[in-house]
């Protein structure tokens, strides 16, 4: 096959990533000689330009033709499931951006290093959620990994920070070595690498007695879990997202972690079809014990960050939901569900990230006590983000629930279906716990004034669950296409 | 009479409140006063809209009428409407708003204008639940309410308002969930969340008994029905008086719509084969609650179980399936409505004066309070259901129903009666007559013009409504007697297929 320079348009928006962040990169290691104050600046700059650059690509998202092309001999896959995805990781990556401005400044950490991680991590997503066969697959993960390692230990002066960067890299080892073990298994047992052709074996009836096979996929799909932090591989979330500086804890519940689920998605519905490997059975054990376990381990928690671990662990088994159904319907509610939940994650760490005073950050729950007569606009939409996450309608969080749980229905997942609603009533109780705090009990001391940008994202996310009733239709209609164009 | 062709009157009734809510949010937040003007206008508007409605009502027809559509999410649309059984509901409503804002003119004196925006977002939601035409549609309203609500409990109640709110909250939502994976059921089945179409869908037998629990699970909770019922109490307790009036006189009553709207016409085979457990739980609930609230010392706590109890013979007949139960149960609804308001907003009365609802320290009111004490006694006589009142009727329609149905459980049900009378009268005895003793009751001050306002309208239609019954039991007699008759066709079809 002959390559010519127009066929890689399906790339574009990577490669305008991948060579901005290295022009970023250049900039700031050889641009003007750093003064604290100065590299500070520079940061800084680097950032918006990283804003700017991610904005750009969602641009080149957006005008991309609608079809489906696959690239390297389908190593690379653009259709719409992964532009869909690709719009949600800019989006993403870019709110986290603006999160972590004031944070670092105000610890002296805003270096050019971090937004030029935050966009390879962002390459290395963007290449997952398009990834069309193993290899590109684990190299697509493995780049996002290691930018994310960093990350979490950027921190180098805090014991907690690095516990947390050596946390994730441990485990995220691990987890990558089970994948990579069951991926040369599937390739032992199917010949082949690329997810199109492994369907062709796995997918045949009577592929569940192909004790080989069966084992590869077990660790495959342990292996994602690992990165969804689905029960019970999600030991190391608390401890990361709590240790990690909270701008990439933010960054990290929000986009990675869809990601891998998009990811997962993607493998089981076009390597794995149903009618071989009955995998669902796995899935439905991951959605019940993260619904289950994240709604029961969140009562006990104090600390903020420690409790949207939890929360998010829940989520994700929400999510799984959706895959565990195994239909159409069940992908476009994951997707409908990732971009929601994104929207509420972010606006939840902005909250997070606005609770500070003169001396510093604080994580306790009960330090938002009266927020809703010192700070009535952050109080109003943090109780709107908490509802919204508990499911109750009219916001946003109440659709995402509704159309996960709408497949599994369809697939007649009765069990499934109603432990998982009783779990996201247990789960209400937390979240009403800290509506409780903010509008019930008596008021603590003011927080300083929420810097703009963090305010920008926490005004956006609430508006958008807020309004998302009004008109909901683009987005579900948007993820029922690209739902629909993972049929082979 | 006002043209309304082509004027999407139910959407304005629904949404007017949300928009004044947002004009409200927009005032100055010391400017106090003008928050409760605001939403006093807001809330008298929302009910001079509403008359229209009635007014321009066809009680000739049985089908829905101000029908509106609009596309919105694929299947699911934007569907709104009223029948002879909605539209009442929608006006006891708009009615009751504004006594409420007016009967927290001066108890609420923190954060007034977060109030008042709660109750107007509250009474939007509580008119969609009316309206709707839409399954999902119907589910978000009834759910969405609770926010409001929660809040109102939890920031404006009493001393145990935050273990209230909560058990409220949680306890309603778990029932609602249910509801809402058979709502998704019966999507799947039918291919549409359009009512008046699951109306006259024929769903097989076997699966309409669990979509019947379901619901059931759902509206038994928000009626509330005996053993479920535990979380109204304390919710109407701790409430503020506005928001104990709107749970006891609307919040429960979406738990009757519930059942006149789902669970009977759609799961008509169900329904029958359920009815027998509907009449024990009734019967227990009325019999059962009414001893309970005669042995409480908390006036409040007494008038919530009596509310339980009232709601136990709306239970009664919806399920004896007659024409005479069904007519009986939406009229004590209704009358429930006026006469709980105002058994609650009577309570909140001495209570801003008092600060205490311990029956203990009242007694003699009779001698400082003389207007109160007429009031009070025009709606214990109604909470009793004495004849030339508005509770007479529908308690004497429920029970011919019932027996019809069952003559034991009218039996048991009649005894309701009799205990309501006995607690109803005592307590009026223990606060109003007697000699006046406690010092501090001895400066007590009768009625003064809000309060007159807030009452005067109740024990009009209190005493109207049961002197002249038909001006509601018209409105609704057509669409009940469609319900009557779809459940008779429903159960032979049904018969003839099992051959019994």
């Amino acid at each position: 096959m002959i390559m010519t320079l127009t066929s890689l348009t399906p790339l574009l928006p990577e490669i305008a990533i991948a060579l901005g962040a290295m022009v970023l990169l250049m900039i700031g290691a050889f641009g003007p000689p750093a003064t604290s104050k100065s590299s500070a600046g520079m940061g800084e700059a680097i950032g918006w330009a990283a804003i700017v650059l991610l904005a750009a690509a969602v641009v080149l998202v957006l005008v991309a033709p609608a079809k489906t092309t696959s690239l390297f001999q389908g190593a690379f896959i653009d259709d719409a499931f992964a532009r869909f995805l690709k719009v949600l990781i800019l989006v993403g990556a870019a709110a986290s951006l603006m999160l972590s401005f004031d944070w670092l400044r105000s610890r002296n950490l805003m270096q050019f290093e971090y937004p030029v991680l935050v966009l390879l991590a962002t390459i290395g997503m963007m290449l997952m959620v398009s990834a069309g066969d193993l290899i590109s697959l684990y190299l697509a993960i493995e780049l996002q990994s290691l930018a994310l390692y960093v990350l979490a230990a950027s921190r180098r002066d805090d014991v907690r920070s690095s516990e947390a960067g050596l946390k994730y890299f441990v485990l995220g080892a691990l987890s990558s070595g089970m994948l990579l073990y069951g991926a040369s298994l599937v390739y032992g047992f199917t010949g082949s690498t690329n997810l199109a052709v492994i369907a062709k074996v796995a997918g045949a009836a009577g592929a569940g007695t192909n004790i080989g096979l069966t084992a590869g996929l077990v660790f495959l799909l342990v292996g994602i879990a690992f990165k969804i932090s689905a029960v019970p591989f999600h030991m190391w979330t608390p401890d990361v997202y709590e240790g990690a500086p909270t701008p990439v804890t933010a960054f990290f519940a929000a986009v990675p972690k869809l990601v891998a689920m998009a990811l997962l998605v993607r493998v089981l519905s076009i390597g794995f079809p149903v009618t071989g490997i009955k995998w669902q059975q796995i899935i439905v054990f991951l959605a019940l014990a993260s619904m289950i376990l994240g709604a029961f381990a969140a009562i006990g928690q104090t600390n903020i960050k420690r409790l949207i671990a939890y929360s998010s662990i829940a989520n994700i088994g929400f999510a799984l939901v959706g895959l565990a159904a195994a239909n159409e319907e069940g992908i476009q509610g994951v997707l409908v569900y990732l971009v929601i939940y994104m929207a509420m994650t972010l606006g939840a760490f902005a909250c997070i990230l606005a609770m500070k005073r003169a001396d510093g950050p604080v994580e306790d729950i009960n330090e938002l006590a009266g927020l809703s007569q010192t700070n009535p606009s952050m109080a109003f939409i943090f109780a709107a983000l908490l509802f919204s996450l508990a499911g109750i309608p009219p916001l946003a969080g109440f659709f995402a629930k509704f159309y996960v749980f709408l497949a599994a229905v369809k697939a007649g997942l009765w069990p499934l279906a109603v432990l998982g609603v009783i779990a996201s009533v247990v789960g209400a109780y937390y979240y009403l716990r800290v509506v409780k705090i903010m509008y019930f009990d008596d008021a603590k001391p003011a927080f300083a004034l929420v810097d703009s940008r963090v305010f920008l994202v926490m005004a956006a996310s609430g508006l958008f669950v807020i309004l998302f009733i009004a008109a909901p239709s683009p987005l579900v209609d948007a993820a029922l296409a690209a739902a629909r164009s993972l049929r082979p | 009479m006002i043209n309304l062709a082509g004027v999407p009157i139910l959407s304005i009734v629904t949404f007017f409140p949300i928009v004044g809510a947002l004009f409200v949010a927009c005032l100055s937040k010391d400017a106090v006063g003008n928050a409760r003007w605001a939403a006093l206008w807001v809330t008298l508007l929302t009910f001079a809209a509403s008359l229209l409605i009635w007014i321009n009502f066809d009680t000739g027809s049985s089908s829905f009428q101000f029908v509106e559509s609009k596309a919105w999410l694929g299947v699911i649309k934007y569907k709104m409407g009223v029948d002879g059984i909605s539209m009442l509901f929608v006006i006891l409503t708009t009615f009751l708003m504004p006594l409420c804002i007016l009967a927290s003119w001066q108890s609420i004196d923190t954060r007034v204008r977060e109030y008042m925006i709660a109750f107007l977002v509250l009474e939007s939601l509580m008119i969609g639940v009316f309206c709707a035409l839409d399954m999902v549609l119907f589910y978000l309203f009834f759910e969405a309410g609770l926010i409001p609500m929660f809040l109102i409990i939890g920031i404006w109640g009493g001393k145990r308002r935050v273990y209230a709110s909560f058990k409220f909250f949680l306890y309603t939502l778990l029932g609602s969930v249910l509801m809402l994976l058979a709502m998704m059921a019966m999507y799947n089945f039918a291919g549409t969340t359009d009512i008046p179409t699951l109306l006259t869908t024929k769903f097989p037998a076997d699966m309409q008994k669990w979509l019947w629990l379901a619901f059931f699970a759902s509206f038994a909770v928000k009626m509330p029905m005996w053993p479920v019922h535990t979380w109204l109490p304390d919710a109407h307790v701790e409430a503020p008086t506005g928001g104990s009036v709107i749970l006891a006189a609307i919040l429960l009553k979406m738990g009757g719509y519930g059942f006149l709207r789902f669970s009977l016409p759609m799961f008509p085979v169900a329904s029958h084969d359920f009815a027998p457990l509907v009449f024990v739980l009734s019967a227990i609930a009325i019999v059962y609650t009414s001893l309970v609230a005669l042995v409480q010392e908390d006036v409040k706590k007494l008038v919530a179980y009596s509310s339980v109890a009232h709601m136990g013979y709306v239970t009664l007949g919806i399920f004896t399936f007659t024409t005479q139960g069904i007519d009986g149960a939406i009229f004590q609804m209704l009358s429930h409505g006026i006469v709980s308001a105002a058994l609650f907003l009577c309570v909140g009365i001495v209570y801003d004066r008092m600060h205490t609802r311990e029956i203990a320290a009242y007694g003699g009111l009779a001698e400082r309070m003389p207007i109160y004490a007429l009031c009070f006694m025009v709606f214990t006589m109604a909470n009793v259901g004495l004849p030339g009142t508005s509770g007479f009727v529908g308690e004497f329609l429920t029970l011919l129903g019932a027996y019809k149905a069952n003559s034991t459980i009218a039996a048991i049900a009649t005894l309701g009666v009799i205990l309501s009378a006995a607690y109803a009268l005592w307590l009026y005895r223990r606060m109003i007559f007697g000699a006046l003793e406690k010092a501090n009751l001895k400066d007590i001050l009768d009625l003064n013009a809000r309060e007159i306002t807030i009452l005067a309208p109740l024990v009009i239609l209190t005493i109207f409504f049961g002197i002249y019954p038909a001006a509601l039991l018209d409105v609704t007699a057509l669409s009940v007697k469609k319900l009557v008759q779809n459940y008779e066709g429903a159960i032979k079809a049904a018969e003839l297929v099992v051959g019994r």
